[in-house]
């Protein structure tokens, strides 16, 4: 049984949090990092070939975490694999012990480092998502009985403050449809915002964990709003985080993840959060979140 | 000349769904040679249709629906049968479909598919764009091609990388294609039609069978083996 789902059903306010697999086999660092994470979340997002740079196989990298005894959260894009390929990974991991599968597009292949690859999009969130619940149903996507089906606990992501907010609503809506049990969304750092489309979102009755990226300086929070679709965060934050020397910036920022986690804490049920390299701060974050 | 092949009435009929008034928009140009809209098959189309429960407003021959002046002239003689419709059919390729859709206050319904542009380079004169993908599914994108606007050709909705400006993550210059078709659905008020699971691709049908690997010349290819699928009569 998912830990994250056990979590989530009990009504408690859940944490997640996230590794970035290396471009390479060195992976010593990467379960480091994961390690710092063992008690302080649920359960641990993998990435799948991020921005289309690539790197290790997330799947490979699920496994590792498992033999580590902590729970992962298989991410799973569709620009790479076409239908077969999906399937058969969907169903490796379950081969593997994975329950936990976050559903996405993907990055296209023009803004990694292989922009000459081919973009696949055979599937989609939407049905890959519906992949997902044919397989757990016992059979594939083009209708064959399977020898032995896997069972998933399966995720997407949305993106609280785009604009307009209308078709975002409307896709999440339709990964219900789907199959998709829980959301992790887009970096959230204009509380306000989120209120607003939590409002909306509420009536699918969906678990939601708000996107808590740290933020390391004034220079990534302007390349994020000038270069990360729906992802805005406000002057006040920005000189908040340039107002401190480099030897106070991951105090603040511990700071500000936690203020915002603790914000936004009565209007979802949990947070997904996003270290990018700073693992080792998320214990401290989890401090500073306010108990139920 | 691009080659496009029968829809049947029972598909039709599923993506018109509670739409049951139709206007019949014909392309008299290449579905003619395709012998895909020719008037004896529209005709038995047309019947099936109608026993099926459709009701035709009024129908329409165009000799060329890709071309914008000479199918609004024409059209505009039409408007009140037109407008009488709930959807408009429209024998066409993508093309003709997409230009018909860009110019009606009415959602289409495509009654072909479009197999092979049949080897045509030539510039292309409009917004529009067909990749000849063999099935046709813009009745429920606003008549906007989501395969040829989208740069990943998703079908079901927007990625995450949509740009505050409504552009594509791949590049500033190109809108997201499905943006547009979010705009276009609620100016026609048929948002709805974003919560409809669309069909997988098939890439069967990506790739066309050999008697349809005609090229322009195809006079001189009925000619020579005596019948336009000359391949398959060899």
């Amino acid at each position: 049984m998912s830990n994250l789902k056990e979590s989530l059903d009990s009504g408690k306010f859940t944490l997640t949090g996230e590794v970035g697999p290396p471009k390479g086999t060195s992976i010593e660092t990467m379960l480091e990092e994961a390690e710092h994470l063992r008690g302080k979340v649920a359960a641990i997002n993998v990435t799948d070939i991020q921005s289309a740079v690539m790197r290790v196989s997330c799947l490979a990298i699920c496994v590792k975490l498992k033999e580590m005894d902590l729970e992962p959260v298989l991410q799973m894009v569709c620009r790479d694999r076409n239908r077969l390929a999906l399937q058969a990974d969907l169903l490796g991991a379950a081969v593997c012990g994975i329950e936990n599968v976050l559903a996405l597009t993907g990055d296209h292949t023009t803004l990694g480092d292989h922009e000459d690859a081919k973009p696949v999009f055979d599937l989609d969130s939407v049905s890959l998502l519906k992949a997902i619940s044919t397989l757990a149903a016992g059979k594939d996507i083009a209708g064959n009985e399977l020898d032995g089906s896997p069972e998933f606990f399966a995720g997407a992501v949305v993106t609280p403050c785009a604009d307009p907010i209308e078709p975002q609503l409307i896709k999440m809506e339709k990964k219900i449809a789907a199959g998709a049990k829980f959301f992790q969304t887009q970096a959230v750092y204009d509380p306000a915002a989120f209120e607003k489309f939590m409002k909306k979102a509420e009536k699918f009755k969906v678990p939601v964990l708000v996107g808590a990226l740290l933020l390391k300086n004034a220079g990534m929070a302007k390349f994020m709003n000038a270069s990360v679709a729906g992802v805005n965060v406000p002057k006040a934050l920005i000189k908040e985080i340039g107002s401190v020397d480099k030897k106070d910036r991951k105090k603040k920022s511990v700071e500000i993840a936690a203020r915002l986690i603790n914000e936004m804490k009565p209007m979802c049920q949990g947070a997904h959060i996003m270290p990018l390299g700073w693992e080792s701060l998320v214990p401290k974050v989890v401090e500073q979140i306010d108990a139920v | 000349m691009i080659l496009t092949s029968r829809k049947k009435s029972k598909e039709i009929i599923k993506w018109c769904e509670d739409d049951k008034r139709l206007f019949v928009l014909i392309c008299g140009g290449c579905p003619a040679g395709a012998e895909t809209a020719d008037p004896v098959g529209a005709g038995k189309l047309k019947e099936a249709l109608t026993q099926k429960g459709v009701e035709i407003t009024g129908e329409l021959t165009v000799d060329f629906l890709c071309n914008r002046a000479l199918l609004g002239e024409r059209l505009g003689r039409h408007a009140e049968e037109l407008y009488a419709a709930d959807r408009v059919l429209v024998l066409a390729c993508g093309v003709g479909v997409q230009a018909t859709a860009s110019m009606v206050e009415l959602p289409v319904v495509p009654g072909l598919d479009t197999v092979n542009r049949g080897g045509i380079h030539a510039k292309w004169p409009s917004e529009e764009r067909c990749q000849a993908c063999g099935e046709c599914v813009i009745a429920w994108t606003g008549g906007i091609c989501p395969k040829t606007t989208c740069s990943k050709g998703l079908l079901n909705g927007a990625c995450g990388g949509t740009t505050d400006d409504g552009n594509c993550e791949v590049s500033d210059e190109r809108p997201c294609g499905w943006k547009l078709i979010y705009d276009r659905l609620k100016e026609l008020g048929r948002e709805s039609d974003l919560l409809k699971e669309m069909p997988l691709n098939k890439y069967t049908k990506w790739e066309f069978p050999n008697e349809l690997r005609t090229t322009t010349r195809w006079a001189l290819e009925v000619d020579e083996y005596g019948d336009p699928a000359g391949a398959q009569a060899e």
